[in-house]
């Protein structure tokens, strides 16, 4: 048995992070575990994805529309754009927070309205939270990404609190531990 | 206990536990990190090194070769491009310590500006080509590859992809071997290659290739899979993991992990037990060509594309016609392409270029994305180097008629990497060209390398600084300027005066990247409703902090670093600090 988590997001929203942590503690808890990242010209504030897949077996890293058990997206947009990735039954957590692709930005394109209630309507289980709030509060804005760890770290089971938090620890630069720690609290505390 | 890794971290791990004593690369999507991770073990053990290019890069490795120590360097696809000339003659002269190249290819080019099939440089060199499909084959693969580059007297090459270099997976760590140096003796006729020696060797090289063959038949790298089918998968990379997801156990497998030389009697014997025999392989049919000089009739590219990644599914739709169901978005989703950073130097100078009506000779690098809208300013990009040389090459074409009107743009380390030259031959063969050097003082798109120019080595210890102004004089361009791109006034004044000269001239736009930590910003800036008559004059250049609303434009405070560039494009003073 194999799952799959997509994290996807907006280029330095700090996706890549965010599957290290997911990585680690899976790793933590000795399963196989493959984690698919891009780097490079798609990161600078192109629409990026990071695919995380764990079980007795994996064999591809990547994962492909309608085969992900969650996707964690970053932003409003990208849980759009990203939706055809999850497989039936799949569940879709997002932050609230829109970031206006170039496109819209010039005039090109619009925002599409009342993004949360589509999804939902297209029969998808969805957790919407406003995470840069709660990164905020926690001291960074750049904590969004560890905020939306602590939700998933209450939605997706089978893995202890102290696992999650050894994870963040491991994988955050010191510096910014404290403002982390906090963030992933209020993560926990949003659902 | 094992420890998830990227596949190029475990590369790393491979140099380190094979002895290896000197690395040098050019940093280049995607085998940037191996050398990165490389560079965390200690340097008294694993030196480490960014070259100026990859050319340099693989004639370091060779010399450190030839003196006797394992060597080893890294590059993407087109690195090795520029590194062929070396790797051609080094197939010739062997090793004296072990010797290895990675070399990253790009499928689907997520980060490139092409699709090149490595594989055909180990065919071309004659050298033996590994392809690891996991990070723990990125480690074990790259421990063989040395004992093969001693054993057979050759440089090896080490052959990722993006979803190789990029993907972690566990990997078990051991202790490394104890590698002395080998002595050195000088050997005119192994490492001297006029033609009287080259003649021998190249005799040497073609019977290497037969012994290569012959390990290929029983190696350990080259594995069959049996699982009773009727229908045989012969595959390598990152597409055995892809095949196995899709397939199972429901087909038979030939894995190879050597992909150079292939053997021959192996892939006879596992396709005389199998009815239909698939061949899935990204990009170019390599073994598909292969089999079929064989004589064996396999199915190959008429099912299955030359373009971009395979991944499961396509494997999967062509060998067993099953598909996934998946739910659409109800709408168009506007898409969300790469874009110069909020605060980035390049943005004013594609921004002063197109409003000047300039043709721009682009360069690679995070600049190339001034290509993009709205600024729409690059109308070409080729390869490292080629804005300098092309930009001389069309003003030759066009007999002068564009001089004063065209500029190439190059960033600092393209320009230490292969633009000197151009700029050179700029000032030799004399055309009225003004090149432009976009000098944030790192290597950027990669993620942040210092290069030649910012007076930093890989381990961010102090380091000779090559003067970009004193160097474009010594070429013998004689107006030679420095400007900083994000005051747009003296931008432009700059560009228009370096146009108007009757000589050729240098440009150093010099601005440190807006993402370096050393950089410090200005907190991000308001939009004064009141004074904001949306006329959206400041959105010309271009900054994802900005947005446009129905009745004045936004700005994103999360993304806007307070550069000051749209401020200067309001004439209404509606841009407040």
């Amino acid at each position: 048995m194999v799952r799959s988590i997509m994290i996807v997001g907006v280029g330095g929203q700090g996706t890549l992070l965010a599957s290290r942590i997911l990585g680690s503690v899976l790793q933590s808890s000795g399963l196989q575990v493959k984690v698919s990242e891009v780097h490079g010209m798609s990161q600078r504030g192109g629409s990026v994805v990071t695919y995380i897949k764990y079980g007795d077996e994996v064999y591809s890293p990547v994962i492909e529309k309608g085969q992900a058990d969650i996707i964690v997206s970053f932003e409003l947009l990208e849980a759009a754009r990203w939706l055809s990735y999850l497989k039936e039954g799949g569940e879709l957590i997002t932050n609230t927070q829109k970031i206006s692709p170039m496109p819209v930005i010039t005039g090109a394109a619009a925002y599409p309205e009342n993004i949360e209630d589509k999804i939902r309507a297209a029969g998808v289980k969805l957790t919407a939270v406003d995470a840069l709030s709660a990164a905020e509060k926690a001291g960074s804005v750049k904590a969004v990404n560890v905020v939306l760890m602590g939700v998933l770290s209450r939605l997706h089971d089978g893995f202890s609190q102290e696992q999650w938090e050894k994870a963040v620890e491991e994988c955050v630069p010191p510096k910014a531990a404290e403002i982390n720690r906090k963030a992933f609290e209020l993560g926990r505390e949003l659902v | 206990m094992s420890k998830l890794m990227l596949g190029n971290e475990a590369v790393a791990r491979g140099l380190y536990e094979a002895g290896v004593s000197v690395v040098s690369s050019y940093p280049g999507t995607p085998s940037t990190e191996i050398t990165e991770f490389a560079s965390k073990y200690p340097s008294d053990k694993l030196y480490c090194e960014w070259a100026p290019n990859e050319k340099v890069a693989c004639e370091t490795a060779i010399g450190a070769s030839i003196a006797g120590a394992r060597s080893f360097c890294a590059m993407k696809h087109v690195g090795l491009n520029v590194a062929a000339d070396p790797l051609f003659t080094a197939s010739y002269t062997g090793v004296n310590g072990g010797m290895v190249i990675a070399v990253a290819d790009d499928p689907g080019m997520h980060s490139s500006q092409n699709e090149q099939d490595s594989r055909h440089y180990a065919i071309g060199a004659k050298v033996p080509c590994l392809e690891p499909s996991d990070s723990q084959e990125c480690k074990d693969f790259t421990l063989t590859a040395y004992d093969i580059s001693e054993k057979f007297d050759t440089p090896v090459i080490l052959r990722l992809t993006t979803r190789v270099s990029h993907s972690q997976s566990a990997v078990s760590e051991d202790e490394p071997i104890s590698y002395s140096l080998k002595p050195y003796e000088k050997n005119i006729a192994k490492y001297v290659m006029t033609p009287a020696n080259a003649i021998k060797k190249h005799a040497a090289v073609e019977q290497r290739t037969d012994a290569l063959t012959e390990y290929a038949e029983s190696c350990a790298l080259n594995a069959v899979e049996k699982h009773g089918s009727k229908i045989g998968v012969i595959t390598s990379g990152v597409c055995y993991q892809y095949s196995k997801e899709a397939l199972g156990d429901k087909v038979n497998y030939l894995k190879l992990g050597m992909v150079n030389p292939l053997p021959v009697e192996l892939i006879k014997s596992f396709a005389a037990e199998c009815e239909t025999v698939y061949v899935i392989e990204e990009l170019d049919d390599v073994i598909e060509t292969h089999c079929r000089k064989l004589g064996i009739n396999v199915v190959g590219k008429e099912k299955f594309t030359r373009l971009g990644e395979y991944f499961q599914s396509s494997i999967k739709k062509v060998i067993l016609g099953e598909t996934d169901s998946f739910k659409e978005f109800p709408e168009s989703v506007p898409v969300r392409p790469p874009v110069l950073c909020a605060g980035c130097p390049h943005r004013g100078v594609f921004y002063i270029l197109k409003k000047l009506g300039v043709t721009v000779s682009g360069d690679i690098g995070c600049y190339t994305l001034g290509s993009a809208a709205p600024l729409s300013s690059i109308d070409t990009t080729v390869c490292m180097g080629a804005s300098v040389s092309g930009l001389h090459g069309f003003n030759k074409g066009r007999r002068g008629e564009y001089e004063g009107k065209a500029v190439a743009v190059i960033g600092d380390s393209t320009f230490i990497h292969s633009g000197v030259t151009g700029l050179i031959n700029i000032a030799y063969n004399r055309s009225n060209s003004t090149v432009i050097i976009l000098d944030n003082s790192i290597t950027g798109m990669t993620g942040h390398q210092n290069n030649p120019a910012n007076g930093k080595n890989i381990y961010g210890d102090p380091a000779a600084a090559v003067d970009l102004e004193a160097l474009a004089r010594a070429v013998g361009i004689n107006s030679v300027r420095v400007t900083d791109p994000n005051d747009l006034a003296a931008t432009e004044a700059a560009i228009r005066e370096e146009l108007a000269k009757d000589e050729p001239s240098v440009i150093i736009a010099r601005r440190p990247c807006a993402l370096l930590k050393t950089v410090k910003h200005a907190p991000p800036f308001k939009i004064n409703a009141d004074k904001c008559k949306n006329c959206r004059a400041c959105m010309k250049i271009g900054c994802p902090a900005l947005c446009w609303g129905e009745k004045h434009v936004t700005v994103d405070p999360t993304l806007c670093v307070g550069c000051g560039l749209c401020k200067q494009l309001c004439k209404f003073g509606a841009i407040e600090e």
